[in-house]
């Protein structure tokens, strides 16, 4: 279900400005071989790449190719990797909708890497409609402009006396039309207009964005085609597994190689001593077979001794005895420090104080990590699916010895990314071992070395302490985020904000952060850092909330206070922080009246209703759940409802609500069932037997409403995710009373009775 | 060894070690890759073929087990009417995010609806909590059944 409230306005553009789309934007077209138009757009960089994991800066171009064929046909190029978000429709959709042909004449095509002409090529950060949205419906509208400018050659007849429908150019005074397949040859000779100054639809004359449109690829994957890395064949190619010391960075010592090679249909077994880095090639241990159950089976009888390195010292166990210690102590760092919090805390009505966990988390991608490799006369081929081929072709080539340029990445379909194909150290174990055997390779993972050598969602411990004054307002707020890292340097992803939610909010707020030093390699998890940031803050709002005897709507709406914009106030000023209070109540109202807030204590003993809120990915998200715990304490999830503020425009409203809807359950799925726990520096759980995935049994109704609002349109990937595990931890305190502290939820301490 | 299987309608005889298990038969032996691997464990259900009819995990399976049984993969399973039908709600629904557990889906669902020609909310649980999907399309799975089946997709289950 999904429904739009409010109004939609024409053009706005200021997120666009905001996020640095510069002027200097050109378009050159040329003739086809065999005929048919080719525009290549050259787009500017971008000032920030907002991409998790992506260290691009400024400098980039955005490229995008159309072709037009004689006979009409268009097709479009899509240049991001296709991770199951709908980038391969939606892109092509925007160019679709200003060049003004049908979406039935429509093909796209995935393009390869190639960041000469195609610029950023990642699929992170919810990153491809904000920064595609304005810079492709242009590429689109200038397509426009060049065939309506070559008919009105063609007729002797002023350009604006024509205008264009349905891959068609019309003069309505003479009543003449062609088709753009017969203007291509005319067009290609034309000037390219200036891709800054082509008029753009108004959004009411929208065709085709707005539109429900179906996945390019479904057919494809209801019939079974090979569309995915795993699915990838070259011929004469041999298979792979690489084993890798359980325990993180540790080395192969000696390994049974000879005897690997005699089994049967193994041809090659050799060590690999790898470098000290988790995410460049490490030390293990590579079977090479004819094909991959023979090698994966061949590992049964590997006998490898490692070294095992220090990190065998850290434990799950340890991590929370150490964060309990650390609390104790003044946070060994600063991040933010408004007011006097303690002289706040000493006049308050009340002081709360909770301490509130998270678990280390795998990314669990359905398709194992995997990568096809060819290394020929010191040329490097790759099929993979990655969601950032750049850091990829660079790892490879820096590990092989070989420029960069002859490194060429066919991107795949991916089977889920998750943020763990931001990272490429399955690609750089392909073409290793495809160099050492002289012959391709497809090196497949198996689901163990995939749950076991994940860079993960870093655990955290939070230590709060909340002051409230006679009438419930919140006026004091600390934190003590005790996270991962080395000296002053936090661990990927496991840092915080300084003006994480409520900073600016609460008079006298003090966030302060100590590490515990970590060998376990982590890394970007779908809405990285506001996954838990978003259950931590939200969960202990609630806790104050009530503590404070009010309404947590209530107290909400009056936390945000009135309609303004936080300003980032991190070093760099990063807007993708700025926080606009109107636009987040905006959302919380619209999730209380879809969801019946207002009768919520009709509901009978062991059900309730618990309501989150967050702002990332430039997305505004409100969610209400409903969950219902039996007296044993097991927890079923009646319903969730989202209210969603990403613009002023949902491009494709199918896909974003499957998107919303995915990334709902995917927050109660990990809340559920799932942590990784390390033991002697390495992860025992080694399956889904044991680290679980939401199943559709456990998935409820998810009902998404989108609220409309005068912004330039952000993405859908993320932003829906972090505020579900807050609403489900507050709704099972308001069903049972029992507040959950830590993840993932144990049923055990729910029952009641 | 040798073995004879049937996969699809056609037959095949391939070269294998017994113990090597069905979907390794059918991608790296048969190239056919629609059957996908997950997790070796027969606990996520991309690997999930018929045989004669019968939905099951093909990791799990033994090429010698298998013997003069029906194999159908999801590149036959739109040889039936059923078939077709189910790829088809699939289709109209729009359930695909990254599309890697879809075959397996199909595959649960078909044989299903086989059984089970007017599932309910708790058949669709019963018959398909063995089908892990990473993206959570949970919601358009049980409506793209639903509608193969001639039902209305609405979900019955809402509170």
């Amino acid at each position: 279900m999904t429904a739009l409230a409010g109004r939609t306005r024409a053009e706005p553009t200021r997120n666009a400005d905001r996020l640095g789309t510069s002027r200097r934007m050109f378009l050159k077209a040329s003739l086809a071989a065999g005929g048919g138009l080719i525009l290549h757009a050259v787009l500017p960089g971008f000032a920030r790449a907002a991409a998790a994991g992506s260290s691009a800066q400024g400098t980039e171009v955005l490229n995008a190719f159309i072709s037009i064929a004689p006979d009409g046909v268009v097709t479009i190029a899509a240049k991001n990797p296709e991770i199951g978000q709908g980038v391969k429709t939606m892109l092509p959709m925007l160019i679709a909708e200003e060049l003004d042909v049908d979406w039935k004449d429509v093909r796209t095509q995935q393009a390869d890497f190639d960041p000469g002409k195609y610029g950023e090529q990642v699929a992170g950060g919810s990153t491809a409609t904000p920064h595609n949205w304005d810079p492709l419906r242009r590429v689109g509208a200038a397509g426009r402009q060049m065939l309506v400018a070559a008919a009105a050659r063609i007729w002797g007849v002023a350009a604006d006396e024509c205008s264009a429908a349905s891959g068609v150019v019309y003069h309505s005074a003479s009543g003449r039309q062609v088709g753009y397949g017969a203007l291509v040859n005319t067009a290609a000779t034309l000037p390219a207009p200036d891709l800054a100054a082509v008029r753009l639809k108004d959004p009411k004359d929208f065709k085709i964005i707005g539109q429900p449109l179906p996945g390019v690829d479904n057919r494809l994957v209801v019939t079974g085609k090979p569309l995915f890395g795993i699915d990838v064949t070259v011929p004469g190619m041999l298979y792979a597994v690489f084993q890798k010391c359980p325990v993180f960075g540790g080395k192969v010592a000696s390994a049974n190689v000879d005897a690997i090679k005699s089994l049967s249909g193994v041809r090659h077994a050799f060590v690999v001593a790898g470098g000290d880095s988790p995410q460049g090639l490490v030390s293990g241990v590579a079977i090479v077979a004819d094909n991959w159950w023979a090698a994966n089976a061949a590992r049964d009888k590997l006998q490898v001794t490692w070294n095992e390195g220090t990190t065998n010292a850290q434990s799950s166990t340890g991590f929370v005895s150490t964060a309990q210690r650390l609390s104790k102590q003044i946070p060994a760092q600063s991040l933010r420090r408004d007011g006097d919090a303690n002289a706040a805390f000493a006049r308050a009505a009340h002081v709360v104080e909770a301490a509130y966990s998270y678990p280390f988390l795998p990314h669990l991608d359905l398709e194992p990590q995997n990568c096809t490799a060819l290394v020929r006369d010191g040329k490097v081929e790759i099929w993979a699916p990655t969601q950032n081929p750049r850091p990829g072709a660079k790892l490879v080539a820096s590990t092989l010895g070989v420029a960069e340029s002859d490194v060429t990445i066919h991107m795949t379909r991916v089977g889920g990314g998750f943020g763990r194909r931001l990272l490429n150290d399955y690609m750089v174990e392909a073409a290793w071992i495809a160099k050492t055997v002289g012959a391709p390779v497809k090196l497949l993972w198996s689901r163990q070395d995939d749950v076991q050598h994940d860079f993960y969602r870093p655990a955290g411990f939070h230590f709060f302490k909340g002051g409230l004054d006679e009438d419930g307002k919140l006026i004091a707020l600390s934190d003590h985020f005790v996270t991962f890292g080395t000296g002053d340097r936090v661990a990927a992803s496991a840092g915080m904000d300084a003006g994480e939610f409520p900073a600016q909010l609460v008079d006298n707020l003090d966030y302060g952060m100590s590490l515990i030093p970590l060998g376990v390699p982590t890394g970007p998890l779908r809405a990285p850092g506001d996954n838990a940031l978003a259950f931590v803050f939200q969960s202990f709002l609630d806790e104050l909330a009530h503590a404070a005897g009010k309404d947590p709507l209530e107290f909400h709406r009056a936390l945000l206070g009135t309609s303004r914009v936080l300003r980032s106030s991190t070093p760099d000023g990063n807007p993708q922080r700025d926080y606009d209070t109107a636009r987040m109540r905006g959302v919380i109202d619209l999730v209380a009246e879809k969801s019946g807030w207002a009768d919520r204590h009709s509901l009978p003993k062991g059900s309730g209703k618990g309501m989150a809120f967050h702002f990332c990915h430039l997305g505004y998200f409100a969610e209400v759940l409903q969950a219902t715990v039996s007296p044993a304490g097991d927890v079923k999830v009646d319903k969730i409802w989202v209210a969603g503020d990403v613009g002023s425009q949902i491009i494709n409203p199918s896909n974003a609500e499957n998107q919303v809807q995915g990334a709902a359950l995917d927050g109660i799925g990990g809340a559920l069932g799932q942590a990784v726990t390390i033991k002697g520096g390495r992860v025992v759980e080694g399956n889904f037997d044991a680290v679980r995935p939401l199943r559709i049994n456990q998935a409820p109704p998810v009902e998404v409403h989108f609220r409309i609002t005068d912004h330039s349109p952000t993405g859908l990937g993320e932003p829906a995710l972090p505020p579900v595990i807050p609403a489900l931890c507050n709704a099972i305190f308001a069903a049972t009373g029992k507040r959950v502290r830590r993840l993932p939820i144990d049923t055990a301490e729910l029952k009641w009775s | 060894m040798a073995f004879s299987i049937e996969v699809n309608s056609a037959k095949f005889t391939v070269e294998a070690d017994g113990d090597m298990p069905l979907l390794w038969v059918l991608r790296d032996l048969l190239d056919l890759k629609g059957s996908k691997y997950g997790c070796g464990i027969g606990a996520c259900g991309a690997c999930t073929v018929h045989l004669d009819g019968q939905p099951v995990r093909s990791c799990l399976i033994p090429i010698s087990s298998v013997g003069a049984a029906k194999v159908t993969t999801i590149e036959g399973i739109g040889a039936t009417p059923l078939g077709t039908r189910v790829q088809n709600a699939w289709l109209d629904v729009d359930v695909v995010q990254c599309g890697y557990c879809q075959a397996g889906q199909i595959m649960s669902a078909t044989a299903l609806l086989t059984k089970t020609p007017r599932p309910t909310d708790q058949d669709i649980d019963r018959a398909m909590a063995g089908n892990v999907c990473r993206c959570c399309t949970y919601s358009r799975i049980r409506a793209a059944i639903k509608k193969a089946a001639g039902l209305s997709t609405a979900d019955a289950r809402a509170p």
